[in-house]
């Protein structure tokens, strides 16, 4: 059977790796190669880094970030975060990225969903919804790390970037992201049964409990999450661990 | 010394594939070419394809790679990799279009009305994960991986070969489908063994010492 995929999610700005990381034994936190490595020790499904670097001068650093860690760790890397172009999506592929992340980009243009999945295949491209409620059963996309509302529906635009060729949608309830209450499930099911590609959930993870839940009651394909493994309290092979006792289907 | 070749025919990224052989193989010359002499001089070729086969078959032929792929199949120790795999058959729903032809069989997609799990719910597609290889028949490419080891699977249509002796693995996902074949010096599978941890780097590991 096909195992439900666990994620960490890495920050990274002007190449280092932010938020920061606290592994006993690491010699160096913010070296993304490094962490990308403890990861895949730990038995993690894939990696996401997420470019949160502000300057536009900098933004070719996570270019060479991509080249090292593809050189050396052998799991799927998906990389987002000020992703706007074809283009920007080309070059992370090129630097050794498996798969991009799209956000505020696909909203302010869904074209270039399309586009780029008609060049690179939609097994490349994910389309990255930030949620918030609005009213019971009823998420708003916003964009902007929540601050600016789109008047789009999530389950809509859901189906519609599907319908665009997306290949994957990493799923981010705003309202539970930095909680610690775990995953919004409602929103997270809704999504996944509204459309056939598969979904990541993510946002609002505190406990492994929270993880084993996205799949199960959330339907999620995957589950990803920061802080809960950057922070040593668990570690992804303690989460899969878990999730195999209540069921679910991992690699270990 | 010995010297693979990776054939680039345009199709998506094929540094994964060179940096994990590089990292098992202890100083073999791998080269990622379009350049058909090349492919013809290596001792070892390795076949991949991302995206769409019908983009796969145009672009190989605007490349006129058909010949020396063709020859290397026949000749070398020979890796077919995700759509590389594909490829070899003889056709493909993807586009409707004819494959290279040197294994009788067609490539489908997964059937919608199939893909529903055990306990009901529906079987995403593409399926995109880490899934258990199931070994058909001993194989030297296998040597040190467990049956049932995970590999990491992306792909919405799975080889369906009409010599079922040729079939070297199987994978469950709403069907049981072909995960990879094997014959003479090929060996062809729809997972990426590039990202497949260690599992992965096993299989290319055997690729680069195997002598078929």
């Amino acid at each position: 059977m096909l195992a439900k995929r666990i994620i960490p999610c890495l920050d990274v700005s002007a190449g280092r790796v932010v938020k920061g990381v606290n592994f006993v034994e690491l010699r160096d936190a913010g070296d993304p190669v490094e962490v990308a490595r403890r990861y895949d020790e730990q038995g993690a499904d894939e990696i996401t880094f997420l470019d949160i670097t502000a300057s536009s001068d900098d933004r070719n650093i996570i270019l060479h970030v991509v080249e090292q860690v593809a050189e050396q760790v052998f799991i799927p890397l998906t990389v987002g975060g000020g992703v706007r172009t074809v283009d920007d999506v080309r070059r992370l592929l090129n630097a050794g990225a498996d798969k991009v992340s799209i956000n505020t980009a696909a909203v302010n243009n869904p074209q270039v969903v399309a586009d780029a999945s008609g060049k690179v295949g939609s097994q490349c491209i994910v389309v990255a919804i930030d949620a918030k409620q609005v009213s019971p059963g009823k998420w708003e996309v916003f964009t902007h790390g929540g601050r600016n509302r789109t008047g789009l529906d999530a389950i809509e635009w859901a189906r519609r970037i599907e319908s665009l060729g997306a290949g994957e949608i990493l799923l981010t309830s705003m309202d539970r992201d930095g909680t610690k209450n775990g995953f919004d499930l409602e929103l997270t099911r809704a999504v996944s049964d509204a459309v056939s590609i598969p979904v990541i959930a993510s946002g609002g993870v505190g406990s492994l409990d929270h993880l084993a839940d996205g799949v199960t009651k959330g339907r999620a394909d995957a589950v990803l999450a920061a802080s809960i493994f950057h922070f040593g309290d668990h570690t992804v092979r303690e989460a899969k661990e878990l999730m195999r006792a209540r069921g679910i289907e991992v690699r270990l | 010394m010995s010297k693979i070749a990776i054939i680039d025919y345009g199709m998506g990224n094929l540094r994964s594939v060179a940096k994990a052989i590089e990292h098992v193989s202890n100083g073999v010359e791998v080269v990622v070419t379009a350049d058909p002499a090349e492919v013809l001089a290596a001792d070892r070729v390795v076949f991949p394809g991302q995206g769409a086969m019908p983009d796969c078959m145009r672009e190989l032929d605007a490349r006129s790679l058909r010949p020396a792929v063709l020859e290397a199949a026949r000749s070398k120790p020979f890796l077919g990799i995700c759509i590389g795999q594909q490829m070899l058959f003889e056709h493909s729903e993807e586009g409707n279009v004819p494959g290279l032809g040197i294994f009788r069989g067609e490539v489908r997609r997964f059937p919608a009305d199939k893909m529903v799990a055990v306990d009901g719910s529906r079987l995403k597609v593409p399926h995109m994960g880490w899934n258990e290889v199931w070994q058909k028949q001993a194989h030297p490419l296998w040597a040190g991986i467990e049956d049932g080891a995970r590999f990491y699977y992306v792909h919405s249509y799975y080889v369906d070969p009409a010599d079922p002796a040729i079939v070297a693995a199987t994978t469950e996902y709403g069907i049981p489908f072909t995960g990879a074949v094997a014959q003479a010096n090929i060996f062809a599978i729809q997972f990426h063994p590039e990202k497949s941890a260690h599992a992965g780097l096993q299989l290319l590991s055997n690729f680069v010492t195997w002598n078929p």
